[in-house]
């Protein structure tokens, strides 16, 4: 039986318990489900080998909105356990396990797959392109992310969660204090998503440089696009450093090496140098897409052109490159000195500049236009203030003489939070509602959405708000408990009140998909929204080729320039198309990559050689294999077309 | 595009790598890939440089007592020729000589395996003198460094190997141009990298 030993949770709980019970269960109804409805093939030949961006897409999406409910559970948690003093709903143990996946989950499983929808979903079709330049990759870099997620889920119920935090810094998450496998969960369940996520990187930069519609040079891009350009490039340039990370902490603690010990010559700050190194990057990985979003959304409800066009691209370049050379400000009481302390904190505060034009460039798209309070609107109208607080916050921070109060106070949890939330996850709901009716051929009940909308910035501005009051005075996030004396309590308790009315605004979310997949009307249109950008010129649903002609383009605007101006976006006859074939290998591949994680966890290492070779017979049998992809002939593309355009009638 | 077409010395193309959209964006797309090495190897150049020499104390290796510059000079000398090799193979390629692009990637691939033993030569030498993976940090710091390279010098001997087998009967195509020419640039950049070693790990642990 020792060998079964080390897969129980080492501390465990009633909770656990109940979630083993709830995740065997769910699984179980799952399979169930499929083999009642005979799905199984639908299943296997639509999603799992699918090489379609839209479908890839929208797996994403799922995944996205999966976590964010994990992750939203875990945020619960806390904020419950905080809501009174002495409170013992957690103990310490798990306070320290569900903030860690907290934060793991709510960046990496659900805000990245959550912008990796918007590129696949968006990119194509912006460019006017048939697919991404390496479809079969893309959908290679999806199952590798979303194993990489299994992977770390498993972790609360097989073995224990990583409790290390999500920065996980050595010594702590080194072999003596943190002594669970939950820190190799860590380890290795990012190291795959991550993959994917580079990969990811590479391919969207290719497609955008290389496949866009003839007409449309770089400055003639939607801004959604150019976001998405920039935020790959940040990918390619920052992620390999987390690869090279995370190898290094695995071989700290599995094979003994002294990278980030305290004796034999290690450094444990070099772990938190290269975290932030990635890291910060990272952030502006997140953020940046949902500026293009914003910048999406905005003129098509102001009716007017996105304001200052060329200054939206050149401050997205220059975010990109300050968020290379900022990460120390992430430990500015760690002991590198004033000198380089400065230097950070000037480098730091620069970012506002930028980020300030783009605020300023909103604001003048707004002016004089004839706004219309659509819920993705109203989502975009309530970024700007929030934001620009979390934006003044985050230079208080950035003041490095003063972070020696702020560090590690929930004012710096409330500053954080303050720039995702309604930077990246209002962003993120909004193109959601903006592209639903174009994903899925209706809309969502607007006047559900905002409801939504208020009550989660209702909910927000309680949750967060007061965690700035607590954090001046003192106190430290990460604790799991206080007592009564310091009198942090009643602003806690109305963050607990806040976060429980974000929960109810994630509930109408999902009543809210559920009503209007019921009730919402189908007759709809290719372009409910009355939107300017490419991807609204096709027909909803997309078909599989996206653009039966290879559209036309003559500005930034060239869906809208053809509705207003008689710019004609579809010239010349239909030919026949060439797409790519559908293919099992990057499942079966990342199922290896998943046991081959999952193995060196538990340091099994018979499995670890044996999915080992299997990872790379895959890699093998590719370099082997000779597929040309297909073509879709005229008369089907013809009979698509007459189809589509008949059933908007 | 028909990938499978036949081509004949005078038809084939100057660039057969960027002909086809797919060569294109392969092309590019390896480009961006080797961006991301680069990162790769600075964070772990920047890990070493921060590692070296630091060990527990009173320890006796470092990069002066360690290293030995002849059998590194000719390692150094036999990776260098493979990318001159490798470069013979693209040349023929661009000329349509199958055979001629087929021999010197054998040659290439030799000079890699020459290479490659005498590292493991180099890194058994070093446990046997009990300077092991986890030594100390300086030791870990240089395993994963040289050791990273010379899994990538694996990786790309295991990449030219497969790309000969399979198209050994097959002859050009610009199906597999790209595959040729991404696997010599791959080749080169693992030569780039080594120089790098060379001088930061070896010729300023001794000169310097």
């Amino acid at each position: 039986m020792d060998f079964f030993d080390r897969f129980a949770v080492p501390h465990p709980s009633f909770l656990i318990y109940a979630s083993m019970v709830g995740i065997g269960l769910t699984m179980l109804a799952i399979v169930v489900g499929i083999t009642y409805f005979k799905k199984w093939g639908y299943l296997w030949r639509e999603w799992i080998t699918t090489v379609d961006h839209k479908r890839i897409g929208i797996m994403y999406l799922l995944t996205a909105l999966l976590m964010l409910f994990r992750g939203g559970v875990d945020g619960i948690m806390m904020r419950y356990q905080l809501s009174m003093p002495e409170n013992t709903f957690l103990d310490s143990q798990h306070y320290n396990e569900v903030f860690t996946t907290h934060g793991i989950v709510m960046i990496l499983f659900m805000a990245m797959p959550f912008i990796i929808f918007f590129f696949n979903f968006l990119v194509p079709l912006q460019i006017g392109a048939r697919d991404v330049a390496f479809p079969r990759l893309n959908a290679l870099s999806f199952w590798l992310f979303f194993m990489g997620m299994g992977l770390f889920n498993l972790s609360f119920i097989i073995g224990g969660s990583p409790d290390a935090g999500w920065t996980s810094y050595f010594p702590l998450a080194g072999n003596e204090f943190s002594t669970s496998v939950g820190t190799n969960y860590y380890m290795i369940a990012i190291q795959i998503a991550g993959i994917g996520t580079l990969m990811t990187g590479i391919n969207f930069i290719t497609t955008i440089l290389k496949m866009r519609a003839p007409g449309m040079t770089l400055m003639k891009m939607p801004m959604f696009t150019w976001s998405a350009f920039i935020a790959n490039v940040i990918i390619v340039f920052a992620f390999p450093v987390l690869t090279v990370l995370l190898a290094m902490g695995t071989m700290d603690r599995l094979f003994g090496t002294n990278f980030f010990t305290t004796d034999n010559g290690g450094m444990d700050m070099l772990w938190a140098n290269l975290f932030w190194v990635w890291g910060h990057p990272e952030v502006y990985i997140l953020i940046l897409p949902a500026f293009g979003l914003y910048s999406e959304i905005i003129p098509t409800f102001a009716r007017r052109n996105l304001y200052g066009y060329k200054s939206m691209v050149a401050s997205m370049v220059v975010i990109s490159v300050l968020s290379f050379v900022v990460w120390a400000h992430h430990f500015f009481t760690m002991g590198q000195g004033p000198f380089a302390n400065s230097i950070f904190s000037i480098t730091t505060m620069a970012i506002a500049i930028p980020t300030g034009v783009k605020i300023f460039n909103w604001l003048f798209t707004l002016w004089k236009g004839k706004i219309e309070f659509t819920t993705p609107m109203l989502y975009s109208v309530l970024f700007i203030p929030l934001f620009t607080l979390g934006g003044v916050t985050g230079v208080m921070l950035a003041m490095s003489a003063a972070d020696y109060q702020y560090h590690n106070t929930m004012f710096l949890v409330a500053h954080f939070h303050n720039v995702i939330i309604p930077g990246v996850v209002y962003a993120m709901l909004a193109g959601m509602t903006f592209y639903w009716p174009k994903i899925f051929g209706f809309m969502l009940n607007e006047r559900l959405g905002k409801w939504t909308a208020w009550l989660l910035t209702i909910g927000f501005v309680l949750a967060f708000i007061p965690m700035y009051i607590t954090g001046l005075d003192g106190q430290a996030r990460r604790m799991y408990t206080y007592s009564e004396s310091t009198g942090f309590s009643l602003l806690n308790m109305v963050s607990f009140g806040g976060a429980a009315i974000m929960a109810i605004a994630f509930v109408l979310l999902v009543y809210n998909i559920y009503y209007s997949i019921r009730y919402s009307p189908r007759d709809i249109g290719n372009d409910p929204w009355d939107a300017r950008s490419l991807e609204w010129s096709t027909h909803t649903p997309i078909p599989e080729y996206n653009f039966a002609i290879t559209p036309q383009v003559a500005s930034t605007q060239a869906f809208w320039d053809s509705k207003k101006n008689g710019h004609e976006l579809f010239k010349g006859e239909i030919e026949k198309i060439h797409m790519p074939n559908n293919s099992g290998l990057p499942f079966i591949m990342s199922c290896m990559f998943f046991v081959f994680g999952f193995a060196m966890v538990f340091s099994i290492w018979p499995v670890v050689i044996v999915s080992l070779i299997g990872i790379l017979a895959c890699l093998v049998y590719r370099s082997f294999e000779q597929d040309h992809g297909r073509y879709i002939s005229v008369e089907e593309i013809k009979e698509t077309e007459t189809r589509l355009r008949g059933a908007k009638k | 595009m028909d990938f499978n077409k036949k081509y004949t010395p005078q038809t084939w193309p100057d660039h057969p790598e960027q002909v086809t959209l797919e060569g294109k964006n392969k092309f590019l797309g390896f480009w961006l890939f080797l961006g991301g090495e680069t990162v790769l190897f600075a964070s772990l150049f920047a890990t070493y440089l921060a590692l070296k020499n630091k060990g527990p104390s009173g320890m006796e290796f470092s990069t002066n007592t360690l290293f030995e510059l002849p059998l590194v000079f000719i390692m150094t000398m036999i990776l260098l020729t493979s990318s001159l090799t490798s470069v013979y193979a693209m040349y023929h390629m661009k000329n349509h000589n199958f055979r001629g692009m087929q021999t010197w990637l054998a040659i290439t691939v030799l000079l890699g395996l020459a290479f490659l033993g005498l590292e493991i030569y180099e890194f058994n030498h070093y446990v046997h003198l009990g300077f092991h993976y986890g030594q100390s940090a300086f030791s870990s710091a240089f395993f994963t460094l040289v050791g990273t390279h010379g899994l990538h010098v694996v990786i790309g001997l295991g990449w030219i190997i497969l790309l000969m087998l399979r198209n050994a009967k097959r002859g050009f195509s610009l199906y597999n141009a790209p595959k040729y020419y991404t696997a010599s640039l791959y080749w080169h950049f693992i030569d780039v990298v080594w120089v790098f070693i060379f001088t930061v790990v070896y010729l300023m642990g001794v000169v310097g």
